[in-house]
């Protein structure tokens, strides 16, 4: 039939500028109409939107299977000057869509979400119209994401990282008059693009070294010019590795510019559940994925990202154990699972990265729309309770992200507890859930690849189940700690039925690539072909298993046994978490994530600030402005104006036309007296003046 | 015969009566009648030049400026009534508006 033909022609490829364009339409639509629209349908034609985009992407993959070549669709010729040609052309080959199907797949879901979820949290906010403006920046995300992935040169693969990088911070700060002193959120948001403007530099510069070197952008000219350009200057390809390393640690939150993630969870759920969990954050992944040419070429170069990767995850795996903002725990699973994409792709197990990233595209985007439904779970209880006047009063400001005030949720939110259960396992690699599959591809390969790097993942691995089941048990577990939380409710479907469909992915993602069959590894191996794929290893899957469960059983003595006693205890003596009294400063430590925030506040942001404000302050404007200008430039300037105006302009050109004014009037009142009126002096003059000219006349 | 002399000197007196009179009377129809001497006196010099040197020019140029002084004394008078039957006086000396 028409389309299996089409697939095998390969003439599907050509609807691939159609991914960035659904989009781009649907925020148009909602930009131009949303305000006669209404919520309803400015949610749906933004879910259509993403939508489509994923049916696109389907058909591109259906067409990649008939044609595993790929293609590449050229729209328009963008920067032609003398040598420098940059076309606008999309890259279709089994890498890119594979993204492609993550983004729009996840992305669509999470909108459908949305809609439920933004129609709750406008009002909470109290801006009922910012609905509109939520989901024109969630399709502007879509489109620039997918200009990222889609793109088949470095330079339009940069337009579409700037352009994630800016919905991140108009989504991040959202609710801009909210937060910390009513700029918390503004803050958070201009901290991210800062941290990613840092990365980006290094981007631009790995960019400026690659088009010396190279004298091309396109990805398929420099991987073939790669190994000529490695002979002849190694140097040159490990500059391009490192400093391109610093745009994926801004971009994908890594050690050390990820310090901006745990403060992007200011912003809306979904928000965190698309951009800091599934899509954005993997962008430097997938740059690094596709410079595999680039990094194959540099051993010393993949030992670093592959090390930075792995003291990135088990840092950030540490930080999670003491946190108890639900999102900032995910947040720092989150630094910390990138932390183990990053190591994979480092060491040269490319499909191992690509698998965790779409595996965890779908739990981490689980746990966070889950962790949306019990935020607003609370939310409305705390506001019923509050209208019905049965609110207690230390209840008064209740933060209804942090786990201390949740517990019990297991009964109140049936739905919620098994879907997040479901995530939870797959993130702690449980099998046979997804988590498992990719989590192990990786610390295989790392085992036989980099040992130290799997020394390092291992550790951060137990941690990950640690706590993930100490999230459980808080928040499901146990007693209610708060009134809101004793009268929390299941959310209605549009929130759940996402979930129901993301935890069903979590639970069959395992499928992409089974051990053994390793379809998801020959998938990619039509684009990349570094592709290093181990045998099933028994016993790290063991191990790792092994390591996980105990991690649960740790949590559910310390969260579920003893946190249960420490409730019986006085409030004051009360602590608010078992492991505090355990490890005394080392939790503090942890809690405060090792003070990284206020040393570079210290070592960076201050000095800067100062700087700054000295530059602005003092030299321009006590010295330029106040003293130069005003005194050098302004004052001889304004004397010479006076001078001019009153001295020059006033006395002399004044005078000038005064004279001749005058002059007129008293020669007009002398000649006046010539007009006497009378008759008989004129006809004298006459006569006078005939005799003249006669006697002129005759006397010539 | 008369000889042309006593004719052209006979107009001379008559023109310069005719321009002392425009010069010195006040009243506008005197005036009028001033200039008419002078017109005629012209009229006599010059019949008095084209009896004497045989050219009929100067006869016909007497009809132009019989004609003409005809039409300019109707305008005059015609103006005169109408300054008068404002101001019911002809003193030239008292129509001085136009001074300037």
């Amino acid at each position: 039939m028409l389309l299996s033909e089409a697939a095998t022609t390969g003439g599907l490829f050509n609807l691939v500028p159609l991914v960035v364009f659904f989009p781009v339409i649907g925020l148009l639509i909602n930009i131009i109409f949303g305000d006669r629209m209404g919520e309803k349908a400015i949610g749906i034609v933004a879910s259509i939107a993403a939508g489509l985009s994923f049916v696109v992407a389907v058909l591109l993959a259906i067409a990649l299977i008939g044609n595993h070549e790929g293609a590449v669709v050229h729209l328009f010729d963008w920067i032609h000057i003398g040598d420098l040609y940059i076309p606008w052309s999309f890259q279709v080959d089994t890498l890119s869509v594979t993204m492609m199907l993550v983004v729009a797949g996840v992305g669509t879901l999470i909108h459908i979400y949305s809609i439920g979820y933004m129609h709750d949290d406008v009002r909470f906010q109290g801006h009922p119209d910012a609905y509109k403006r939520f989901f024109v920046y969630m399709n502007l995300f879509i489109a620039a994401m997918m200009v990222l992935v889609s793109a088949d040169n470095y330079l339009m693969l940069f337009v579409g990282w700037e352009g994630v990088g800016l919905c991140s911070y108009l989504l991040i700060g959202f609710w801009f008059d909210k937060g910390e002193n009513g700029t918390g959120n503004a803050t958070a948001g201009k901290k991210a693009f800062v941290a990613n403007r840092i990365g980006d530099f290094g981007f631009l510069i790995a960019a400026f070294v690659m088009f010396w070197a190279f004298g091309t952008f396109t990805f398929n000219e420099v991987f073939e010019q790669a190994p000529a350009v490695a002979e002849a200057m190694p140097t040159v390809i490990m500059a391009i590795a490192i400093f391109m390393l610093i745009g994926v640690t801004g971009k994908s939150s890594q050690i050390p510019l990820y310090v901006w993630l745990p403060d992007a969870m200011a912003g809306p759920t979904p928000v965190s559940a698309l951009i800091h969990a599934a899509t954005m954050v993997t962008a430097g992944v997938y740059l690094v994925a596709r410079s595999a040419a680039l990094y194959t070429l540099v051993p010393e170069a993949q030992n670093i990202v592959a090390l930075v990767g792995g003291v990135t995850a088990l840092f950030a795996a540490t930080i999670a154990v003491a946190q108890f903002d639900i999102k900032k725990v995910l947040a720092y699973s989150t630094i910390s699972q990138l932390g183990f994409m990053v190591a994979a792709v480092g060491m040269g197990a490319f499909t191992a990265g690509m698998f965790h990233l779409v595996t965890h595209a779908f739990f981490k985007a689980l746990l966070f729309l889950s962790s949306g439904s019990i935020i607003l779970g609370l939310e409305h209880s705390h506001h019923h309770l509050e209208h019905d006047g049965k609110l207690p009063k230390s209840e008064a400001a209740l933060d209804p992200q942090d786990m201390r005030n949740m517990g019990g949720l297991r009964k109140r939110m049936k739905t919620t507890f098994w879907v997040y259960l479901i995530g939870a396992l797959a993130l702690a690699g449980i099998p046979p859930l997804a988590g498992f599959f990719s989590k192990d591809e990786i610390l295989t390969e790392a085992k036989v690849l980099n040992p130290t790097v799997y020394i390092l993942l291992v550790i951060a691995a137990f941690f990950t189940a640690f706590y993930m089941g100490r999230q459980i048990f808080m928040v499901f577990f146990g007693k209610p700690r708060t009134e809101s939380a004793g009268h929390a409710e299941e959310r209605p479907a549009i929130i759940t039925v996402p979930l129901i469909i993301l935890a069903t992915l979590s639970v069959t993602g395992g499928l992409l690539s089974l051990p053994g069959l390793h379809t998801f590894s020959h998938w990619l191996e039509h684009t990349l072909e570094h592709v290093h794929v181990e045998a099933f290893n028994i016993q790290v899957a063991a191990i790792s298993t092994g390591l996980a469960l105990v991690a649960f059983t740790l949590a559910y003595l310390l969260y579920y046994r003893r946190y249960q006693q420490q409730q019986s205890m006085p409030p004051a003596k009360r602590p608010d978490d078992p492991l505090r009294p355990m490890l005394g400063p080392v939790f503090t430590m942890l809690e405060n994530k090792y003070w990284v925030d206020e040393i570079y506040w210290a070592l960076f942001v201050n000095p800067y600030v100062n700087i700054s404000r000295f530059l602005a302050d003092i030299i321009d404007w006590n010295f330029w402005h106040d003293w130069f200008h005003n005194k050098v430039l302004a004052r001889p300037f304004r004397l010479f104006a006076r001078w001019t105006a009153w001295e020059f302009d006033l006395k002399v050109i004044d005078g000038i036309a005064n004279w001749l004014g005058n002059t007129t009037i008293s020669m007009g009142g002398s000649l006046r007296r010539i007009q006497t009126g009378y008759v008989r002096n004129y006809a004298l003059a006459v006569f006078v003046g005939v005799v003249a000219i006669v006697t002129f006349l005759l006397l010539r | 015969m008369v000889p042309v002399s006593y004719y052209v000197a006979l107009a001379t007196i008559l023109f310069t009566i005719g321009a002392v009179g425009v010069l010195v009377r006040r009243n506008a129809i005197v005036i009028f009648m001033s200039i008419e001497l002078m017109l005629n006196a012209a009229n006599l010099a010059f019949v008095a030049f084209a009896q004497a040197y045989g050219a009929m020019n100067g006869q016909i140029f007497v009809f132009f400026v019989i004609t003409v002084a005809a039409a300019e004394v109707a305008v005059g008078l015609a103006l005169i009534v109408a300054i008068f039957r404002t101001r019911r006086s002809i003193n030239v000396d008292e129509m001085h508006e136009l001074k300037g």
